[in-house]
């Protein structure tokens, strides 16, 4: 009990010291999952306002697809992205396994499903609302896309951050195709992981603390969009 | 400026699942003038509406104007019987039909203040649409739809839910856009509002064409028992 104490008042003591292991492994954190964030939106978002207003012969199965493989476990995800950067494997002479890109190309694959599901439920509903209005103003698809991207920009946000969450907060995958190198690859989760093995509570608790601020303030921010979304304001 | 008028259904039917909405249909609306729709609740007034416009394809028969039909796109407009609010303010709703047709963004935003001053909602230019009262958002929606000047304006039912107040204000602005030479095309169930309004008159009943002509006949002379009593205020079977 002592020992957990100890840890606790040397975590806080590293976070206000701003600790530079502390710094550096929550800044790769942040500079990984917000490469990851980016690319993902620029990929989940587009597909989710196409899949709300092309119809298409498989769109049904599609959105089906995107629903299912939010289910991922992302340990497989993770095996799968190791086996197609790993040498032998159809990107290997990319050289990109135990880099960050890596990880960042696994984040993008585990969140992108979710993203593209949760953005295209708010679209839909937008789009049921506006159907009649953009198809009287004669519309062209890009700009019925372009309207609902923008009007529903709150909506989307919302699923953006609640793929920022899933991928901060990922551990396996990014352990698989990482390798949790230190000063190259390590990150909150990691870090977490190895310091909790070898004993070290302190660092391992002052990484859970830094996890833990973002988590609540990505779930206020949330919650305030959605709260904001239905009073019709800004 | 070329006019996409006359405005000819021929045999046009709108099914839904089979079912026949409405139709056949066939009318031929000229040039000028007001056109209301009047009929009973669930007679075909809104899909008649919304197959004229084009929102809807004739299941059967055509409707046809006097230019291609891709040519009338942006010459007509359609205002709904509950308003469709964008999630934008008041102004960004008025220039969205603008910027849409290339308008640049200066000019679309003067025109947009105009056209809400000329309904009375330069207040609220800055406000969110969709926080608007229901009469402050139809006269959004009539706004938004006569920006682009159109020849022909399909109205919904626009004044279903408003108080007499703001049924005057929107008549008004509708007499105003018809003596510009807008054509309009109407449906009510307001009798007061059809014999203020109206030109001419088609009756829908079951979906079929009742009635089709000058307004002051239809009222002065209801051409059936079932137009007497539909006038009257009487259940019409
Ligand atoms: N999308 C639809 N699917 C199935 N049936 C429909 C659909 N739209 C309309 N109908 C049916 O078509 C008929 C005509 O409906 P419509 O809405 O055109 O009538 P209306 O005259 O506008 O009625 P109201 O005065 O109540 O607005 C009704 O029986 C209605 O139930
Ligand atoms: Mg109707």
């Amino acid at each position: 009990m002592g020992e957990l104490w100890e840890g606790m008042r040397q975590a806080v003591w590293l976070v206000v010291t701003l600790d530079p292991d502390l710094v550096e492994i929550s800044l790769r954190s942040l500079r990984v999952t917000l490469s990851a964030l980016l690319i993902a939106s620029m990929i989940a978002l587009p597909l989710a306002a196409v899949l709300t207003v092309q119809r298409f012969r498989f769109r049904r199965l599609t959105v089906a697809t995107l629903n299912a493989l939010m289910g991922l476990p992302p340990v497989v995800v993770g095996l799968i992205v190791y086996i197609i950067l790993s040498r032998g494997g159809p990107l290997g002479v990319l050289g990109l396994l135990f880099t960050p890109w890596a990880m960042v190309i696994a984040q993008v694959v585990i969140i992108v499903p979710l993203i593209a599901s949760v953005a295209h439920q708010s679209l839909r509903e937008l789009w049921s609302e506006y159907h009649d209005l953009l198809i009287s103003l004669s519309t062209t698809k890009r700009q019925r896309i372009a309207a609902l991207l923008w009007d529903g920009r709150r909506a989307l946000l919302t699923a953006a951050l609640a793929g920022f969450g899933r991928a901060i907060g990922e551990v396996g995958a990014i352990m698989i195709v990482g390798g949790n190198i230190e000063h190259v690859t390590r990150v909150l989760t990691t870090a977490i992981v190895l310091e909790t093995g070898k004993g070290d509570f302190a660092l391992a608790l002052a990484l859970g603390f830094i996890l833990i601020a973002m988590a609540i303030v990505i779930n206020f921010a949330i919650h305030n969009l959605s709260r904001t979304e239905t009073e019709g304001r800004w | 400026m070329t006019s996409i008028l006359p405005l000819r259904a021929e045999g046009a039917e709108l099914r839904f699942r089979g079912k026949l909405l409405v139709g056949p249909v066939d009318v031929s609306l000229g040039a000028k003038g007001v056109t209301i729709v009047l009929g009973p609740n669930g007679s075909g007034k809104t899909s008649l509406l919304r197959m004229l416009h084009g929102l809807e394809c004739p299941s059967a028969g055509q409707v046809r104007w006097a230019v291609p039909m891709h040519e009338t796109f942006e010459k007509q407009a359609f205002v709904f019987q509950s308003p469709i609010m964008m999630r934008r303010t008041v102004r960004d709703n008025l220039a969205y039909p603008l910027r849409l047709s290339g308008v640049a963004r200066a000019e679309a935003r003067d025109r947009a203040d105009h056209w809400a001053a000329r309904v009375g909602l330069q207040d609220a230019l800055d406000r969110q649409a969709t926080v608007l009262s229901g009469g402050e958002q139809q006269k959004l929606a009539l706004a938004r739809a006569l920006i682009r000047d159109p020849q022909v304006l399909f109205l919904d039912e626009p004044c279903a839910s408003l108080d007499g107040r703001a049924t005057r204000e929107i008549e008004e602005t509708l007499v105003a856009a018809a003596a510009a030479g807008t054509r309009l095309v109407m449906s009510t169930h307001d009798m007061g509002q059809a014999r203020r309004l109206a030109d001419e008159v088609l009756f829908l009943l079951h979906g079929k064409v009742q009635a089709f002509g000058p307004a002051r006949a239809f009222f002065d002379h209801p051409p059936s028992a079932q137009a007497r009593a539909f006038i009257k205020g009487d259940i019409v079977e």
